[in-house]
């Protein structure tokens, strides 16, 4: 599917200061069962956003309207565990654009990058920084530049840098995907499948 | 010019073509599919007007949605229904082989690979499903991709992929009593934390692997994922090509001679380099246990769960919020603590040697009365050998059920979920919150420390019966 490119935002972000928060937290198995990307959403943080009866719980960030913008921040190692792509198009179709960690899961990483959703990684240092003006004053904004690769919170100014390989960061910008790239390589491909060994 | 490791070895010969300051694109030779993470790709390769390009490289099953009782029934959950016969559909059209429900070869995907000569040295292997990094213990390059790449695969063959760092992980010597290679895992995890792999692709290396079973291979590597690491991998050798001689889909005659020789090549060079190396030694590794809700959480049966003091402050909050999911107090000892549920299966103790050492251990004991004990084979021909060999038999004897091939608990997505609140001994790879049925606490174990608790109804150091 070709995604949105991606435009410099400014927005207020929603806290989540927990690390390791997993696939499973994101998006639980049993919300799994579709066969289709839509909606993925509404099932975001399931277990800690609903009780059993459906109920929203009130202490979770989420269900508070203090909160809100189309920036995620995070604890470190987050998106660990499972591959499934359902955690990225579950935080894409919420709204958030962005999501902001000292440290991603390397599969999240990649499905993230690959629906459109930019994974910043900042130091822990900026991380707490964050987590602390967000604290202080929920509607604090952050500058997210992908051009210039940097995150800026915008009450005192400060930034910092952070990577993107130079071919993901073209593809986000302009909204190209993978696929039509991996397509135009066919025949190259097929002269490597011929030039193997086979047994 | 420095030697090569394993890992790059199977890695740069398939590079198609590398893309300066960005991925490589890198050939598969094996995809593997299953119901839950392709009908969004395949969906996507038909919005293109795109067949599949390499039908024969792939294959798929139905494994983590379908039920694990009355599979010849239609399935109950309309949802699982309309995912597991969208497969069907799309297998179809493609012409892709589907080992579905009710066929001999159906099972966990990343047991049927292995058992059918799917996977073999040297090869690329990949799949949407994180434990497909089970397939490094027979010297392949194996990781999980999520569904855009399972598209790209689908499309082309290929993925675009940025080259992981290497990490040799080293263990030497003989492994004690009762320390099966789930333990060795749960060890090297519980050391280097649920992230600390991140970035890396691990090399397995010393005796303690090379003494490990091809089943054993693959516990090990199967867990990879679960310290951060995209994959394992540990070099083939005899053990390997002996497991693999004979398998349906495994070279013949010449063509088994020619590939054994190019395998023999397939191990890292003496004056290859690591980014990071790291040496444990099996004097230190004991029956594990997890206390927490992610793998890296683990301690030695015998050890007490940590205090939070020690902890750093920012980790502090995680930590808290696990314990107190898991009803577990800072400082206690888990030996002792009552169970309600035993669950062994999964991709990573669901294959037939681990159903064989269950059995051994419980043979002519029973099971405790306060346990919910689900047994699941990984796979239809581990059902077959299990009948076959007399270990359902045993199974029966001693009180306990053999289900039907499937992911079951592991991820909770059909019927087999842990009610809310109750513990269960598992012999999966994630105690995550919620992964076995919402509210459900898991602790990770080897399927003899799973047995030892199955007859005493509580956390059981299984040395206490060895
Ligand atoms: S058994 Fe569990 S970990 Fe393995 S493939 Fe199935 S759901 Fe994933």
């Amino acid at each position: 599917m070709p995604i949105d490119k991606f435009v410099t935002i400014e927005s207020s972000c929603v806290p989540l200061p927990m690390d390791n928060v997993d696939t499973d937290q994101i998006i639980p198995a049993r919300f799994l069962k579709a066969t289709s990307r839509e909606g993925f959403g509404d099932n975001l943080f399931r277990d800690w956003r609903y009780d059993k009866n459906n109920q929203p719980k009130p202490d979770f960030v989420l269900n508070n309207s203090t909160y809100s913008g189309s920036v995620l921040v995070a604890g470190k190692n987050f998106g660990s565990g499972s591959s499934r792509e359902h955690a990225a198009w579950a935080i894409y179709d919420y709204g958030f654009k962005v999501v902001v960690s000292s440290f991603f899961a390397d599969i999240f990483k990649n499905n993230a990058l690959n629906v459109g959703l930019l994974p910043v990684q900042v130091s822990e240092n900026f991380l707490s920084k964050l987590f602390k003006a967000i604290d202080e004053n929920p509607s604090v904004k952050v500058k997210v530049d992908l051009e210039n690769q940097l995150i800026t919170l915008l009450s005192t100014g400060e930034s910092e840098k952070f990577e993107i390989n130079r071919y993901k960061k073209t593809c986000l910008i302009n909204g190209y995907d993978d696929i039509d790239y991996l397509l135009s390589l066919r025949d190259k491909i097929e002269v490597f499948e011929n030039n193997r060994m086979a047994f | 010019m420095a030697g090569k490791t394993l890992f790059d070895k199977v890695w740069d010969s398939h590079v198609v073509e590398q893309i300066e300051n960005g991925p490589s694109v890198l050939y598969i030779d094996r995809h593997l599919v299953h119901e839950v993470t392709s009908p969004v790709a395949f969906g996507g390769l038909e919005k293109r007007g795109l067949k599949v390009f390499r039908p024969q490289n792939t294959v798929a099953t139905a494994d983590h949605n379908v039920p694990t009782v009355d599979q010849h029934l239609p399935i109950k959950d309309l949802l699982s229904r309309s995912q597991v016969d969208k497969l069907t559909q799309n297998c179809n059209k493609h012409g892709i082989t589907l080992y579905g429900l009710n066929h001999p070869y159906q099972g966990i995907v990343h047991v049927i690979g292995p058992e059918t000569g799917l996977t073999q040295p040297g090869m690329t292997i990949v799949c949407g499903d994180s434990h497909t990094a089970t397939h490094g213990a027979f010297g392949s390059v194996a990781f999980g991709i999520g569904t855009s790449e399972v598209e790209m695969v689908l499309a082309t063959q290929c993925i675009m992929q940025p080259k992981p760092k290497k990490m040799r992980i080293t263990i030497d010597g003989e492994l004690k009593k009762g320390v099966t290679a789930k333990d060795i895992i749960l060890y090297i995890i519980s050391k280097i934390s649920a992230s600390g792999g991140t970035g890396y692709f691990i090399e397995y290396a010393g005796s303690a692997f090379r003494n490990l079973t091809m089943e054993g291979r693959m516990t090990v590597c199967n867990m990879s994922i679960e310290c951060g690491s995209r994959g394992g991998l540990i070099a083939p050798d005899e053990v390997t090509f002996e497991y693999l001689k004979g398998k349906d889909f495994a070279p013949k005659g010449e063509a088994w001679d020619k590939a054994v020789n190019y395998w023999k090549t397939l191990k890292t060079d003496h004056d290859a380099v690591f980014d990071l190396e790291l040496k444990y030694d099996t004097a230190d590794i004991e029956p594990m246990i997890t206390y927490g809700t992610n793998p890296g959480m683990g301690i030695k049966i015998t050890g007490k769960v940590p205090v939070g003091t020690s902890l750093p402050e920012n980790e502090k909050p995680s930590f808290y919020k696990s314990l107190s999911y898991m009803g577990i107090e800072e400082g206690s000892a888990m030996l002792g603590k009552q169970v309600d549920y035993v669950f062994v299966g999964s991709c990573t103790n669901g294959r037939i040697e681990d159903l064989r050492e269950f059995a051994r251990f419980i043979k002519g004991k029973k099971k405790a009365d306060n346990i919910t004990a689900w047994i699941v084979p990984g796979s239809k021909q581990v059902e077959k050998q299990a009948i076959e060999e007399g270990i359902m038999k045993v199974l029966e004897d001693a009180g306990f059920k053999m289900r039907q091939p499937g992911c079951s608990a592991c991820l909770a997505m059909n019927d087999d979920k842990i009610p809310e609140g109750k513990y269960a001994v598992s012999t999966t790879n994630r105690n995550f919150e919620g992964r076995q049925g919402p509210g459900a606490r898991t602790f990770l174990a080897s399927p003899i420390t799973a047995a030892a608790a199955a007859i005493t109804g509580k956390i059981t150091d299984p040395r206490d019966f060895l």
